[in-house]
């Protein structure tokens, strides 16, 4: 991709009530990036990073969200929002091991309380801003330069 | 170690993908939570698993695992989940073994953490 304005993806989250769909967004952000030639291991990290979003998005926006990919000559930047519940608890959020999951999707596999601190840790910087009743947001930056799988 | 080589030793068998059986892999993870697959580091590995939830197939497909090797003689319930797994060039095993088992033997043949710090 030679283009210093960068490519923007646009997708919509729905929320369809399970989790049959979930990874729907997150292998076509996959298919995009490899179509431009954006490095393996930025496109795994941001791929994770996509799903874990999707997961979040499912398992508790009513009206699922929005998240937005740009990928630019030296990064890639996620942006996730929902107009969902909202964390009443950032930081308690974002300890391993906390999880409000119900039932149904922790029997999954999933809700173990790893998902927002694994975005954190795929992220060469990650920020998130939530608020009850209002919605949450989060924004993801991934660097192409630095070569990690 | 070639995957035709994996399902010898663990006495596994092929869901899909059979002519895949010389694709290389040189480490593996274990893991039965989606979220545990999902916090893996390192590079593509194979994949132990207990887990035949659909959502295996596509948190694979995301990281770009090349094969899951299900244990205790497993494998997905619906044949579509083997599909999408065809159609993503990911190969599916299903060993008679449990997990600690597994993993043991391929260590013994090799097989590292595909967390790479385990080294």
């Amino acid at each position: 991709m030679s283009s210093e304005l960068g490519v923007v993806l646009y997708f919509a989250v729905l929320n369809s009530g399970g989790l049959d769909n979930v990874g729907a967004v997150s292998t076509e952000v996959k298919r995009r990036l490899q179509e431009i030639n954006v490095e393996d291991g930025v496109i795994r990290r941001v791929s994770i990073i996509c799903f874990e979003a999707e997961m979040n998005l499912a398992s508790y926006a009513d009206r699922g969200g929005h998240l937005k990919v740009e990928v630019k000559p030296d990064r890639v930047e996620i942006f996730v929002e929902d107009d969902g519940p909202g964390i009443e608890d950032v930081e308690q959020a974002m300890t391993p091991g906390y999880s409000t999951a119900p039932l149904w999707i922790r029997e999954l596999g999933f809700g173990a309380g790893l998902g927002l601190p694994n975005m954190e840790e795929k992220s060469d910087i990650f920020h998130i801003e939530s608020e009850v009743g209002k919605g949450t947001r989060i924004h993801s930056v991934v660097f192409r330069r630095r070569d990690a799988a | 170690m070639k995957l035709r080589e994996v399902a010898e030793l663990l006495e596994a068998q092929f869901l899909n993908l059979e002519d895949e059986g010389d694709r290389e892999i040189e480490s593996a993870c274990a893991a039965d939570l989606l979220s545990d697959i999902l916090a893996i580091k390192g590079g593509p590995a194979l994949t132990v698993t207990s887990n035949v939830a659909p959502q295996v197939v596509r948190v694979a497909e995301v990281m770009g695992i090349p094969a899951i090797l299900y244990v205790r003689g497993k494998r997905p319930a619906e044949e579509k989940v083997v599909d999408w797994a065809t159609g993503n060039g990911i190969v599916l095993l299903s060993t008679p073994i449990p997990t600690f088992e597994a993993c043991g033997r391929l260590y013994l043949k090799g097989i590292r953490c595909s967390e790479g710090k385990y080294l």
